[in-house]
């Protein structure tokens, strides 16, 4: 075995620091109002609940479909942990006020977003985790779809306002540095998303690279011939499946941040698709995959294509068939080509390092 | 009691028949090719659009049903044809994400063509008329549905037991790659699966139109999930299972419904808890609990994992 | 081949580079529709942009700071969904609009709220009736009444004229319009002394039998259900064919030809509270019809005839609440106009607006209408106030 070459992993530690830096910067110069912003800010979010979508489905072979569900208990507990005690009258107005009457700092209702969310990934564990693959991916399913209930049920409103609104809580334009005016001096709220995206992220890819990932990825590739090895499967999916749903939990409160309301009912199976969906297109079993194509399928679905959806004049001449709903039209025909025939999507099992490397190495390791 | 629970019966063994009828397409083609067929659930609304736009064109319904009836059965065949055939050797997981793909494809172009507007679904004369029943008003259709589904079924079964191509069937679910050794015609008992299924869909989507008369892009969703919740509970790749399933289902769902008042009635409890909105979430409680408790479902066959 | 379409591209992308010179005449400013086109409440948006629509071919400039500038509607679909809806805002303010008008739907005003706040852009809503959409904004106006109002003088005619005892209330789960009118009716029918039972249903529901066996089996007086269009035309057609024989009540959301279609031919009795009574306003009236009549996009958009919604008329208030405030402002920037919002009256044809230090229209009456069952027509009933 070679001694692995330390020039692709100094070019990933650049491009990264370059992103960052670009991120600031552009905050700092553009427009706030720019659709930009809203793009990195959903896709940021999104990039967190697709690579551990793909912790799960990529490298475990786990096929839940259960992300939404996570995702609304996280978004749910950083809401109610954090909407200042003074705005909870107006907020659960019909529960005069609700019981909570705290709030807690943003990063330790992150922290307890992401733990509530992977104890009830434990919870639902245990029994499901014994299921084959779709039949786990039904039965998660409808957890999700449970769950999504329980929380809107009257008799829960005074803790989770019922099926209503929760809003009113830090949301990420909260992150900017404002002066005594009340003007912004430093504009954090884009930087902000991508360092929690980016440092949750960057404790999967740690988890993956350690013996426990390896573990991970020997399940998925051979169920019985891992156990043959002495690998505790049981053991293992539940960890899986915890540390998937914990920094789902955290997506889901990067959500709640970012969309400024949460509502049960928006957290739906079709929410779970469109995450599947990313980790397709990207490649499932690629975290550089997951992460570029949530970016991309932000863009494309809230900024790129959204000329579909109106109507356009070419001279006096009106383009055919753009009216409302076209921009989705496109949109699934190009997720459909994707499945069909890029099935490896844009990065297939590689790696941001791995572009860097030379084709040589590349064969060898194949 | 009697008279307080019959009209939810009612209600549930109606919209029982109507997911039984859509449940027969999950669980013949997972019988088959061992997928969840997620756009199953689109085929059905995508029916029901069919039918508002043939309908509104003016064609008598003599005409307007059976078109209803091949264009879905052709919707049915050409998804095999473009989106799972080319998967056929590819892990099942890919299969499964082009269903979802095709579900999500369907939606969003039913939602183009209808600007994403709720339709009207056509009254079709006879069926949908009020009668009494027991002491509860309801559509004729609700009545005739069960009586349908039983004679369907027990043509599909005989279709299933007594023919060449239902003989193909049994064999191919049996064993894929045995069956295709033994000269059977892969494709064309999978085409024909889907033709059934998707036609039994259509018949489905007439009958729960009728009684529910809108149709939006998301209309197939909730029905083709409880649909196959269905298939899964009576024992998946069984007909009878997936008919039964879906009848229990389409029962308890409108017993929930109404649960606050069967049990403010019998004196249970004093005021009601609004348990109404569990309907869904019940179906799903159900699927876990027999997941885990009998994975082969009612009638089920059990089988191995083969190394 | 490849040369000819890179002509044919480049020749394209010049025409059009033109065809933009040519129309800027006049200076332009931007008024955002955030409206929804599509998911449960598309109907009602629809019908809602319509009104503005029109009011935009009344009026299609208006003179700020002493230059006439082209009013340009820039529209945003926020889908009737709280999830879609900030990218919708976000469309609206990375346009530069100076004011937004909607949404119809209270949920969707409160997720686009925060977005047109720190663009610091004003925001008319014109049906949005939940209290929550102005309360502690100051960036959010209102045209029409508010739920606590409208929920008031839906339970006092039911309990004064209707002599209901028992009310059964139907709901969406989520939706804060229909939570939030069904709270208030219910405050205010059991203050009178009635007994309210509610129900609530979830999202994309098409079964209605059941629920409406409920409102049988509890011997309701009558049937509350301020739900979308979507659903209203469900539960009543539903209930007409179990034989229901209580009266429907709903608020403005049901004051829409379609659901009134539903009701055609039946025998439910359907009772609506809303802002509007086709007649009251001759000229807006036979406008309206004549534009309709001459564009089919507008007619379909309308339901496919020519009954006048309420919500098309306050999107024609709204509009010109957005103009003459957009004229005090004398200026397209968003804070101006916000600063000159307050101080705004005009005479609409729903009523003479005016807003309250909250920013809600000042009004005391709404009309209350119910169904011809059988032309299918809206007939007005009474006028009603609460003190």
């Amino acid at each position: 075995m070679k001694k692995k070459s330390k020039v692709p992993a100094l070019i990933t530690w650049i491009i990264i620091a370059a992103v960052y830096a670009g991120v600031f910067a552009a905050e700092q110069v553009l427009p706030a109002t720019s659709m930009l912003f809203t793009v990195l800010k959903k896709g940021a979010t999104y990039a967190l609940v697709a690579v551990s979508m793909n912790l799960l489905n990529g490298f475990t072979g786990i096929f839940s479909l259960g992300q939404a569900g996570f995702m609304l208990i996280g978004a749910y507990v950083y809401g109610i942990f954090t909407i200042p005690v003074a705005d909870r009258p107006v907020v659960y107005q019909y529960y005069d006020g609700g019981v909570i009457q705290f709030a807690l700092p943003v990063v330790l209702a992150l922290a307890l977003a992401g733990l509530a969310a992977a104890f009830f990934a434990f919870l639902i564990g245990l029994p499901v985790l014994r299921l084959k693959s779709d039949y786990l991916a039904i039965a998660t399913l409808g957890f999700a779809e449970i769950i999504r209930v329980i929380v809107q049920w009257n008799p829960m409103g005074p803790v989770t306002n019922g099926s209503n609104m929760l809003r009113l809580f830090p949301n990420f334009n909260d992150f900017n540095i404002r002066n005594a005016q009340g003007e912004v001096t430093v504009y954090l709220s884009t930087l902000i998303p991508f360092l929690i995206s980016g440092v949750c992220i960057g404790l999967i890819v740690l988890l993956l690279n350690s013996g426990y990932g390896r573990a991970l990825k020997s399940i998925r590739d051979d169920e019985i011939a891992a156990e043959a090895m002495g690998i505790n499967l049981a053991h293992h999916k539940r960890l899986a499946f915890c540390i998937s749903s914990f920094f789902a939990g955290i997506g889901g409160a990067m959500l709640a941040m970012y969309q400024t309301t949460v509502q049960a009912k928006f957290f739906t199976t079709a929410m779970t698709y469109e995450i599947l969906l990313i980790v397709v297109i990207g490649g499932v079993g690629s975290v550089t995959g997951s992460v570029f194509s949530s970016f991309l399928f932000v863009a494309a679905s809230e900024w790129w294509l959204r000329f579909l959806d109106e109507k356009q004049m070419i001279g006096s001449f009106e383009v055919p068939l753009l009216r409302n709903g076209f921009r989705l039209v496109v949109f699934s025909v190009i997720i459909m080509v994707v499945v069909l025939f890029f099935r490896r999507g844009i990065m297939g099992t590689k790696e941001l390092p791995d572009l860097f490397r030379k084709k040589r190495k590349e064969e060898a390791e194949k | 009691m009697w008279n307080t629970i019959f009209p939810y019966l009612l209600s549930g063994v109606s919209v029982g028949g109507q997911y039984a009828l859509i449940a027969i397409g999950y669980t013949m083609v997972y019988g088959i090719l061992r997928l969840i067929n997620f756009a199953h659930g689109d085929v059905f609304m995508v029916a029901g659009i069919v039918m508002v736009y043939i309908a509104a064109s003016g064609l008598p319904l003599w005409v307007c049903i059976p078109a209803v009836l091949l264009i879905t059965a052709a919707v049915g065949f050409i998804i095999e044809r473009v989106a799972y055939k080319p998967l056929r050797s590819a892990p099942r997981m890919s299969a499964m994400i082009s269903a979802i793909g095709v579900s999500y494809t369907l939606q969003n172009l039913v939602l183009y063509i209808t600007g994403g507007l709720n339709k009207q679904y056509p009254t079709i004369p006879g069926i949908s008329n009020s009668i009494q029943i027991g002491g509860a008003t309801t559509k004729v259709v609700t009545v005739i549905t069960p009586v349908l589904v039983i004679l369907l079924v027990a043509a599909l079964v005989t279709l299933i037991n007594k023919t060449k191509i239902g003989m193909a069937m049994r064999a191919v679910s049996k064993d894929f790659e045995t069956a295709q050794l033994m000269g059977i015609k892969i494709n064309s008992v999978i085409s024909t699966t889907f033709v059934i299924g998707s036609f039994l869909a259509g018949v489905g989507s007439v009958l729960y139109f009728t009684n529910y008369p809108t149709v939006i892009q998301t209309s197939g969703a909730m029905p083709g999930l409880k649909a196959f919740v269905a298939a899964v509970f009576g024992g998946i790749g069984s007909i009878p299972g997936a008919v039964i399933g879906a009848f229990i289902i389409g029962i308890m769902e409108n017993i929930i419904k109404g649960l606050d008042v069967i049990l403010f009635k019998a004196g249970v409890i004093a005021k009601p808890l609004g348990l109404a909105i569990f309907s869904d979430a019940f179906t799903f409680a159900l699927l876990i609990v027999i997941l885990v408790v009998k994975p082969t479902g009612l009638f089920g066959e059990k089988t191995t994992d083969k190394v | 081949m490849k040369k000819i379409m890179m002509v044919v591209l480049a020749l394209i992308l010049a025409l059009s580079c033109f065809a933009v010179s040519l129309a800027e005449d006049l200076p332009v400013v931007k008024i955002g529709v955030f409206e929804p086109a599509s998911g449960d409440s598309g109907a009602g948006g629809k019908q809602e942009t319509l009104g503005i629509q029109y009011a935009n071919i009344v009026q299609p400039t208006v003179e700020i700071g002493g230059t006439t500038y082209k009013v340009e509607l820039v529209m945003a679909d926020n889908g009737s969904s709280a999830d879609k809806a900030p990218s919708a805002a976000q469309k609206l303010v990375s346009e530069n609009v100076s004011v937004v008008l909607g949404s119809y739907g209270s949920g969707v005003s409160i997720a686009g709220s925060e977005y047109f706040k720190n663009a610091n852009i004003p925001a008319i809503g014109l049906t949005c009736t939940n209290p929550q959409v102005t309360a502690g904004n100051s960036h959010y106006f209102r045209v029409c009444f508010l739920d606590p109002f409208q929920g008031t003088v839906l339970a006092n005619y039911a309990f004064k004229e209707l002599g209901a005892k028992t009310a059964y209330c139907l709901g969406e789960a989520g939706n804060d319009y229909d939570q939030g009118l069904i709270t208030f009716f219910q405050q205010a029918f059991e203050g009178l002394g009635g007994t309210v039972i509610h129900d609530d249903f979830q999202n994309n529901n098409s079964d209605f039998t059941s629920f409406l066996s409920n409102a049988q089996m509890y011997g309701a007086d009558l049937i509350f259900c301020p739900v979308s269009i979507a659903y209203s035309t469900q539960i009543v057609s539903q209930a007409a064919s179990q034989g229901i024989a209580i009266p429907v009540l709903g608020g403005d959301t049901l004051d829409s030809n379609v659901v009134a279609a539903a009701a055609k031919g039946t025998s439910i009795d359907l009772i609506v509270t809303t802002f509007y009574q086709e007649g009251a306003n001759k000229e807006f009236d036979d406008g309206f019809k004549a534009w309709l009549a001459s564009d089919a996009e507008a007619m379909t958009n309308n339901g496919g005839n020519d009954m006048i919604a309420g919500v098309t008329c306050m999107g024609y208030d709204g509009y010109f609440a957005a103009l003459k405030a957009l004229q005090d402002a004398g200026s397209t920037d968003g804070a101006a106009v916000m600063a000159a919002l307050p101080t705004v009256e005009i005479d609409g044809v729903s009523g003479h607006i005016a807003f309250d230090e909250t920013g809600d229209a000042i009004r005391t009456s709404a009309f209350v209408k119910k169904v011809n069952n059988e032309t299918g027509d809206w007939e007005f009933v009474a006028e009603q106030t609460v003190e």
